[in-house]
């Protein structure tokens, strides 16, 4: 084994992490991070799902055949989809309602089929289950940390209890209300790229057009 | 007819896909360095939009909503739970199928837009048309209006956002934000722009 399942479960929060760096899973990034507790629920959804559909694609990966593997792949991230709807539906139906599609949209986050296509098809079931965990938690921490950035902000509050006492209701907090909209969360996940990217160097991307100083003479 | 028009002016500025729901971000972020092959991913996904919501919206009706196996016998069923399944399945092969009828009947057609085809069907706009049409209780006519719209919302946005892209790749930078940072707040930028949209009443 070349890698520790220690290493697994750690590389995709921050080396390998699949929103900051391997440009997977965005769509529901962006938009469930409004709240905390909605990016919460996300989180584990997702983390389940990847989780499970990479061990049950390991187990069956020397049976599947390789030309409608796609097609495979998506029936088993389906079915764990609809388990996820429906329990989300059954215990709790308000979060349920504020995710509305993006749980079934799950079936098409990048990430779940990603990790199936490039680890769970060449690695044993435990191993890919790890995998799959490593990933949905570092998907997961981009989303609790832009979440935590437009909650606070944007409402003064974190998973809807008060922390910035906001002036409508008589506090100091004059909220941004920027931050509840569709567009800050690009804004926010840019600027997060930038600081994972200062903090480790070794990703940033190489430059197409280098502008160069020419000496005056 | 005015409410189909004023349906299709909704969805493709006011609920843009990409901008507003941020549906297939990860194609719209991936595939965006050019215009051409721009405009050609965003002629397949209107194509495929247009197609696959229409059926999946007769599937839904006749197959799955409460009651309407009634025709079969089997007036209790409810198989709206196999949804998901079904909707995906129905994208899967539809792609696959056009797939084929371009390979055959238009092979130009199918040269430009060969490669952008099988990636559609994790493209998450497509998946999220229908079930924005399920979520809404669209009528057929409804929902051939709004996949052909939405999908030509999100074509319109991939497409500016290549146009922005190509200029972008000549200016300086700060080194940790060059590639996916600067794109991601270019595309914060257009969101904004498009919310503009918002305060159109129809």
């Amino acid at each position: 084994m070349a890698q520790t399942y220690r290493s697994m479960l750690v590389d995709p929060m921050v080396d390998n992490n699949p929103i900051t760096l391997q440009v997977l899973g965005i769509c529901s990034a962006l938009a469930v991070t409004s709240s905390m507790q909605v990016a919460l629920v996300m989180t584990i959804a997702v983390t389940t799902v990847t989780a499970f559909s990479s061990m049950f694609i390991s187990v069956l990966r020397s049976q599947i055949p390789s030309s409608i593997r796609i097609i495979v792949q998506m029936i088993i991230i389906a079915s764990l989809v609809i388990v996820v709807d429906q329990v989300l539906k059954a215990y709790a139906y308000e979060i349920s309602k504020t995710l509305s599609v993006f749980v079934g949209l799950i079936i098409t986050n990048c990430i779940v089929m990603g990790r199936a296509e490039a680890f769970a098809m060449k690695n044993p079931p435990f191993a890919s289950f790890v995998d799959g965990v490593g990933n949905g938690l570092g998907y997961g921490l981009i989303l609790m940390l832009v979440g935590t950035i437009r909650e606070l902000f944007g409402s003064g509050s974190l998973f809807g209890i008060t922390i910035f006492e906001t002036v409508n209701n008589g506090g100091w907090y004059v909220p941004n209300g920027l931050l509840l909209l569709p567009p800050s969360a690009f804004f926010v996940i840019g600027l997060l790229i930038w600081a994972f990217r200062t903090w480790k160097p070794e990703q940033v991307e190489e430059r197409e057009y280098r502008i160069q100083t020419v000496e005056a003479h | 007819m005015e409410a189909l028009v004023s349906l299709a002016v909704k969805a493709i500025f006011v609920e843009n896909m990409a901008l507003a729901f941020f549906l297939g971000m990860c194609t719209f972020l991936a595939v965006s360095k050019k215009i051409g092959t721009a405009i050609g991913l965003g002629i397949s996904v209107t194509l495929v939009q247009a197609i696959t919501v229409p059926a999946n919206n007769l599937i839904l009706t006749y197959l799955l909503a409460p009651g309407a196996l009634a025709w079969a016998g089997f007036p209790d069923v409810d198989l709206t739970f196999l949804g998901l399944i079904s909707y995906i399945g129905v994208i899967a092969a539809m792609v696959q199928i056009l797939e084929m009828i371009l390979d055959k009947y238009f092979p130009p057609l199918y040269n430009a837009l060969g490669v952008f085809l099988p990636l559609i069907t994790v493209n998450c706009a497509i998946l999220g048309g229908s079930l924005f049409m399920v979520e809404r209780d669209y009528d057929l006519a409804q929902s051939t209006v709004y996949g052909l719209s939405s999908g030509f919302g999100w074509a319109l946005a991939i497409t500016a956002m290549a146009g922005v892209r190509e200029k972008l790749k000549y200016s300086d930078i700060p080194e940790g934000l060059q590639g996916l940072g600067i794109t991601f707040i270019s595309a914060g930028l257009m969101a904004m722009a498009f919310m503009s949209f918002s305060g159109v009443n129809l």
